[in-house]
């Protein structure tokens, strides 16, 4: 039996009478694994708690702030989840005052096979488990190794195979804007494909998530295409973190880039939706 | 209580059978969520799959029965709209023959219904034009 998950029972069963619900993931029908939230009117339920394979929680936790602003929660997060989270709070999408972080450190295999540049959380107070060294995506040093026609050339073959489903936007827990560049039809074309390429949907996502991106590996999980966008998204990230010394998710109280303004004063509106 | 939970469930557009988590928040669907590790469709959805849940309380969903009347469409219950669909079909079928019917199904039926349906049209009504809507 792993000794995470027993760990982690207990935790949960040391804080569920003092909140209004836990969120961790949950073994349902067949054995595939969801979110869900634990409460103390159900704490049968902590039998079918799960560790693996990870889902997208900090939105979990926004769609449930979302509806009960108030709620007392706690989450279970590895680190990915933690630096989602953290983002979402740095950009007024969640209110962390009464949210409790319960840190799952990840185990070698599960930082294989997500290539995870960070492992563990630094956040949270509670944690199960050791923090392990983080590894480089083996792809990441291939890509930057290669010329411009060279990447040009590869991110033209890797991009030709979307399907245009919109997972990696629908998956993003980044991605949270109420009115979508991608859903607009003077960037992205509805009804093609494939996309016109190089396509702008995805360079308009590699841009939108410079100094966000908090390597989840979620968009890449869910793409029916395999594309390895997260790639083009870690190394985005290591040129912010060279211009700006911003590394998403890390530190609590460091604004993010995006929100840094050069100097005070006013600023004219271009009258654009965004 | 708060309540959220996934249920997990297969996605109704097309006979691929991609599993999907419908989000429930507060008994209210908000959502879908792939569902990881499932055989059939392995952690990924089309876009189709991804607003599955977009139907079920839309406000342009029919939930009763339209009739129209005098040129205009009006709400109906489901015995005065059988009768009056069972009254044409057998009206066009004595008239023109049966192979004058055709039977649309639906690859977001199951297959039991599916076949349920093709059975209506071969021995109720006694023709062989049955497709679906999968093949437009």
């Amino acid at each position: 039996m792993d000794k995470r998950i027993n760990d982690l029972r207990q935790v949960i069963e040391k804080i569920l009478p003092d909140v209004d619900g836990v969120i961790a993931l949950r073994t349902g029908p067949g054995g595939i694994v969801a979110p869900y939230l634990f409460s103390k009117e159900r704490p049968d339920e902590l039998a079918k708690l799960a560790l693996w394979p990870k889902e997208p929680v900090p939105d979990t936790l926004k769609i449930i702030l979302r509806a009960h602003p108030e709620a007392k929660l706690a989450i279970v997060c590895r680190g990915c989840e933690e630096r989602g989270i953290v983002e979402m709070f740095k950009h007024a999408q969640l209110n962390l005052d009464n949210v409790t972080l319960v840190g799952l450190q990840c185990e070698q295999a599960e930082v294989e096979s997500c290539h995870c540049f960070k492992p563990f959380t630094v956040h949270a107070r509670l944690t199960i488990g050791q923090p392990l060294e983080g590894l480089r995506d083996p792809l990441m040093a291939k890509v930057a190794a290669m010329s411009q026609p060279e990447k040009l050339a590869f991110w033209k073959e890797e991009f030709s195979h979307c399907i245009k489903c919109y997972g990696c936007r629908n998956i993003c827990p980044q991605c949270f804007c109420n009115i979508c560049t991608l859903e607009d039809e003077k960037w992205v074309e509805t009804g093609r494909l494939p996309m016109p390429n190089p396509s702008m949907y995805h360079m308009i996502r590699a841009m939108h998530m410079t100094a966000k991106c908090v390597g989840c590996h979620e968009c890449e999980e869910t793409c029916p295409a395999g594309i390895p966008m997260a790639v083009q998204f870690r190394l985005i990230a290591r040129d912010v973190r060279e211009m700006f010394n911003y590394e998403p998710g890390a530190v609590m109280d460091q604004k993010p880039p995006q929100l840094l303004v050069l100097e005070e004063g006013e600023y004219e509106r271009t009258g654009l939706p965004h | 209580m708060i309540e959220y939970k996934n249920v997990l469930t297969t996605c109704p557009y097309c006979g691929t059978g991609c599993a999907l988590h419908l989000q429930v928040m507060d008994e209210k669907l908000v959502g879908v969520l792939p569902a990881k590790k499932h055989v059939v469709s392995e952690g990924g959805l089309c876009i189709k799959g991804w607003n599955a849940h977009a139907f079920v309380n839309h406000a342009d969903r029919l939930t009763k029965p339209l009739i129209r009347k005098n040129g205009k469409l009006e709400e109906a219950t489901w015995d005065e709209a059988l009768t009056l669909i069972a009254q044409k079909l057998g009206e066009i079928k004595t008239q023109s023959g049966p192979d004058s019917v055709a039977i649309l199904s639906s690859a977001k039926c199951t297959n039991e219904e599916n076949y349920l349906l093709q059975k209506f049209a071969r021995a109720v009504i006694g023709t062989n034009n049955v497709d679906h809507c999968a093949r437009l």
